[in-house]
């Protein structure tokens, strides 16, 4: 009897130190994405927010370089949320809505159209920078079968370790450091850039031997206008004033003619220049691809007008506890922007 | 399914696990269904070819074995009737029926076997000779997909027959049953070649849950993982790259193809054959060794002995015997012997039969005349070996270094060298490329290559080379310690937390060095192909 | 026996076949000593030693294999 005990006491341990032992070694082989590309820790970010968002972005680099959600509460009282991460694709998009409307139901959600371009995921490791962050659910195992690669196995979704095992020759002082813990590294799913680099000699695209958007990108599109319409939530489709990636007249077309079908609200920026006030000179930090701070600032400034007139947003400046967190947010982002000036050596505007 | 893919993990854990939960007697039909499953990933057409072969051979082994068992009952009841002449033409008489099932059934499965693996290189060699020839009238290449493993069951297969054909093991009255010994899926994609009267003894019995049995066995997965994820998939970025291109890579690099392809033979085929004697094993059945330190040989004679043995033990048994020890071959020998004398005509007899089984051997390993040259070669270093070994023993009469360890490791050395020349025939991608490197190492010298960093741009970096260093080392000890008795015998001894440490230290090594996942093609094992 | 020791001290005059019982397992005698042995046997005995019959059983020991001859002999 007492070596049964011994026996099932030593199984216990053994098996206690082997689970301990590699979900430490998962944590500390896996990115920590603090520095650098700060782009994969964004998705998980999201769940550090109290929930009660009345505007939500899906997309791509398009939206969490081209809009600043501070800006949009400044000037009008919109709290809003960025669910941005690296060439997040159209599937992703849908999931992480789907995700985000398993804690809150905003009332407009905006939807950057760029991402129909693929049918298909192109990455295997921007996949992990847009999945891996998300919370363990029926919608994230949906999302990463939607998003898998040939090659790609779920099981190295289901344990990262087996993903970046090979990673402990890389390690770096900050996957120590943040082991156990993380860092902001967005404002409200923004991320920041002061720097200005002007668009010149933007290349013309190539013509394509098919300009028609696929059919899995289609479908997601179709699922995001359900889920909004299920939820009772405006949905809001535009196209980023980015020169590049080229945006080809065959695919505003398909993107105009569907908006008509389906009655929803298209904003193609890359029309409104005049309106939104951008300078391609001024307002872009890698020559035409995305909004530097000044850009984003503009852009927001326009649509945060514009959702104020056409949807049914409403000014909450007035609610203190509220109020209070964004003070909060507004004194990180102010410092952000002195740190970005002072590193950059730019003028401060 | 590869050993090295998920699939066929959750395949295994899930076979174990049903395997014993249920009753006993679900182990056998368990383990046919897995075997077939595992067949059918490989492509559902492929089945055909397996079950044809099976039913066969299962057949035709029925046949031989009742027609053995009626001649011997009957010559017992008609004992006293009969003269010794009339029961040897009796006897003969029954053999001649079960030959021609034999004979029949050999045709027709080999047949199989050498269409499939074999035609488009006929093929190819006749537009060859019509090519030299200036004649038109090329043929066709068939499109003809190597079923998984039909190298291996082909020969598994073959084998009973000829013992059942001997009277050696009875035959298998269950067509169930022989076709779990034909497709017991451990052993279907690289071997080994078992016998019936080897695997069968525990093949078909009902296993209880042997806690020491199934740790062994999982244990030595776990060393055959180790060697091939951390060490065989490691080196083959290096080997690739030097055989891929021999125009650039000559001379010392042709040398350090060579050494590294031998390391990873090594470590992918027998790293191979541990995960299935262990897989068996961990399910209570016994794979007869494949290997015994075959490095460790001190001629290439004795490397044969104890490299693949399984598949050499075959051919010694079923074909150069069979041909040695013929009437023709003994009448054969009686001929030359009258006429080139004592010496040369015994011998005669020997070196032909091995030529055609050298022949065979390359030819089975793959239908190119990089194999057929490989195997002649081998044949060649054998019987010159052989016809200096009187000059040997002058040698050893006068020197007594015979024993010594020096002398021994010198032995061992050459023989790896050896041996590290005669693999790279399989690897160049033609005979001429192969002779090519082979000659530049004598011919270009940039042997500065060795330590100017130039071996850092071969695919593997410098963490990459000291990873498979120490896991060279760790091959090295595990091969010393195990010439004195079963290593995992001795870690068993020791007290609990210092074999946990190991094994587990074992399993993280090949966790974390592994050469697996994104990044890492999964590199088929190399004796798949075969 | 006598006869069948000699064929045996013929090859491998070092070995001492009246008392050595692993002479395949030890790899004393390898397969080209076999099909010598064999020639030899057929030779001197009136039997046939067929494939079947080379097991290591009956190879092991000068005495294993005299049984083997006389089994065969017996057999006709």
């Amino acid at each position: 009897m007492k070596t049964k005990q011994k026996t099932a006491l030593r199984v216990l341990v053994s098996v206690l130190i082997v689970i301990l032992s590699l979900a430490l070694l998962q944590r500390l082989l896996m990115p920590k994405y603090v520095d650098g590309i700060v782009e994969g820790a964004f998705v998980a970010e999201y769940y550090k927010e109290v929930k009660d968002h009345d505007l939500l972005f899906v997309g791509d680099c398009e939206v969490y370089e081209n809009f600043s959600p501070a800006v949009l509460w400044q000037d009008f009282g919109i709290n809003s949320y960025i669910r941005g991460s690296a060439e997040q694709y159209i599937f992703q998009s849908y999931y992480l809505l789907e995700d985000a409307f398993r804690y809150e139901t905003p009332k407009v959600v905006v939807f950057n159209i760029q991402s129909l371009q693929f049918s298909e995921a192109q990455s295997e490791a921007y996949n992990r920078m847009s999945l891996e962050g998300m919370r363990w659910s029926p919608t994230k195992v949906k999302a990463i079968f939607a998003s898998m690669k040939e090659g790609e196995h779920f099981l190295d979704y289901l344990f990262p370790l087996l993903r970046y095992h090979t990673r402990w020759s890389q390690l770096e002082s900050t996957d120590v450091e943040y082991l156990f813990k993380t860092k902001p590294v967005s404002f409200n799913g923004y991320y920041m850039r002061v720097d200005a680099k002007p668009a010149e000699n933007v290349p013309k695209g190539k013509p394509l031997a098919d300009y028609s958007f696929g059919d899995k990108a289609w479908e997601y599109l179709d699922k995001m206008v359900e889920l909004c319409e299920k939820e009772g939530v405006e949905l809001v489709l535009i196209k980023a004033p980015s020169l590049y990636p080229y945006w080809y007249p065959q695919w505003e077309e398909q993107m105009e003619e569907y908006a008509v079908q389906k009655g929803l609200p298209y904003i193609n920026l890359l029309e409104l220049q005049e309106e939104t006030g951008i300078d391609y000179t001024t307002d872009t930090y890698d020559g035409g691809l995305h909004m530097n701070l000044s850009g984003a600032e503009k852009l927001s400034r326009w649509l945060g007008a514009w959702l104020m007139e056409h949807t049914s947003l409403t000014d909450r400046r007035a609610e203190p506890e509220l109020s209070a967190r964004w003070e909060e947010k507004l004194s990180a982002y102010e410092a952000e922007k002195e740190r970005q000036y002072e590193f950059y050596g730019i003028e401060k505007p | 399914m590869l050993f090295t893919s998920y699939g066929f993990l959750g395949f295994t854990a899930a076979l174990f696990l049903l395997y014993y939960l249920l009753p006993k007697r679900c182990q056998q039909p368990l383990l046919l269904g897995a075997s077939c499953l595992f067949y059918l990933a490989a492509g559902p057409g492929y089945i055909l070819y397996i079950l044809t072969t099976a039913l066969t051979v299962w057949f035709a082994g029925v046949r031989m074995g009742k027609n053995a068992v009626e001649a011997s009952a009957w010559l017992k009841e008609h004992k006293e009737e009969l003269s010794r002449e009339e029961r040897k033409a009796y006897k003969e008489g029954r053999k001649r029926v079960r030959r021609r099932w034999l004979a029949g059934c050999l045709l027709l499965n080999l047949g199989i076997l050498a269409v499939v693996k074999y035609l488009n290189f006929i093929i190819a060699n006749w537009n060859a000779v019509l090519t030299a020839a200036g004649r038109t009238g090329q043929l066709s290449f068939f499109a003809l997909a190597l079923p998984l493993g039909i190298s291996f069951y082909t020969f598994q297969a073959v084998g009973y027959l000829v013992d059942v054909y001997r009277g050696t093991v009875e035959a298998e009255k269950s067509p169930l049953r022989f076709l779990l010994f034909i497709s017991f899926f451990p052993q279907l994609i690289q071997g080994p070649i078992s016998r019936y009267g080897d695997l069968g003894k525990t093949l078909y019995a009902p296993h209880g849950f042997d806690a020491k049995q199934v740790s062994f066995g999982l244990q030595r997965m776990l060393w055959g993982y180790f060697k091939k994820l951390v060490l065989a998939d490691r080196i083959l970025a290096a080997v690739m790259t030097v055989v891929g291109d021999v125009g650039t890579y000559q001379g010392a690099y042709a040398a350090v193809g060579m050494l590294f392809y031998t390391v990873q033979l090594y470590a992918d085929f027998t790293g191979g054959i541990d995960v299935t004697i262990g897989l068996a094993q961990a399910l209570g059945i016994t794979v007869k060794e494949n290997f015994v330190r075959p490095y460790f040989s001190k001629s290439l004679k004795e490397y044969w002995r104890r490299w693949h043995i399984s598949m050499c033990s075959w051919f010694r048994d079923y074909l150069f015997y069979p041909i040695s020890t013929s009437g023709a071959m003994q009448r054969f020998t009686k001929f030359t012997r009258k006429r080139l004398g004592d010496k040369i005509g015994r011998r005669l007899p020997v070196y032909l039969s091995s030529f055609v089984v050298w022949f065979s051997t390359g030819l089975w390993h793959g239908a190119s005349w990089n194999f057929i040259v490989w195997g002649l070669l081998n044949y060649a270093v054998l019987m010159l070996s052989e016809e200096l070994e009187p000059l040997y023993e002058r040698f050893h009469k006068r020197f007594a270094v015979k024993g010594k360890l020096w002398y021994r490791l010198f032995q061992v050395g050459r023989t790896f060298l050896l041996v590290c020349v005669l693999n790279i025939f399989d690897c160049y991608a033609t005979l001429g490329e192969t002779v090519r490197a082979i000659g530049s190492v004598f011919t270009v010298r940039n042997w500065s290559v060795l330590w100017d960093g130039s071996l850092l741009k071969l695919g593997l970096t410098g963490l990459d080379y000291g990873i498979l260093a120490g896991g060279c080392a760790l091959m090295l000890g595990v091969s010393l310690v195990q010439r004195g008795g079963s290593v995992r015998e001795r870690i068993h001894e020791k007290p609990y937390w210092a074999r946990f440490v190991l094994w587990y230290g074992l399993f993280l090594a090949v966790l974390l060095m592994g050469a697996y996942g994104v990044g890492y093609d999964q590199s088929q094992f190399i004796y798949n192909r075969f | 026996m006598e006869e069948l020791l000699e064929i045996l001290r013929d090859m491998h005059p070092d070995v001492d076949f009246e008392t050595e019982e692993h002479l395949i397992d030890n790899g004393i005698l390898d397969s080209l000593d076999i099909v010598s042995l064999i020639s030899e046997i057929s030779e001197n005995f009136d039997v046939t030693i067929t494939a079947r019959d080379i097991v290591p059983e009956n190879f092991n020991s000068a005495q294993a294999l005299y049984d083997l001859v006389r089994r065969l002999e017996d057999e006709g």
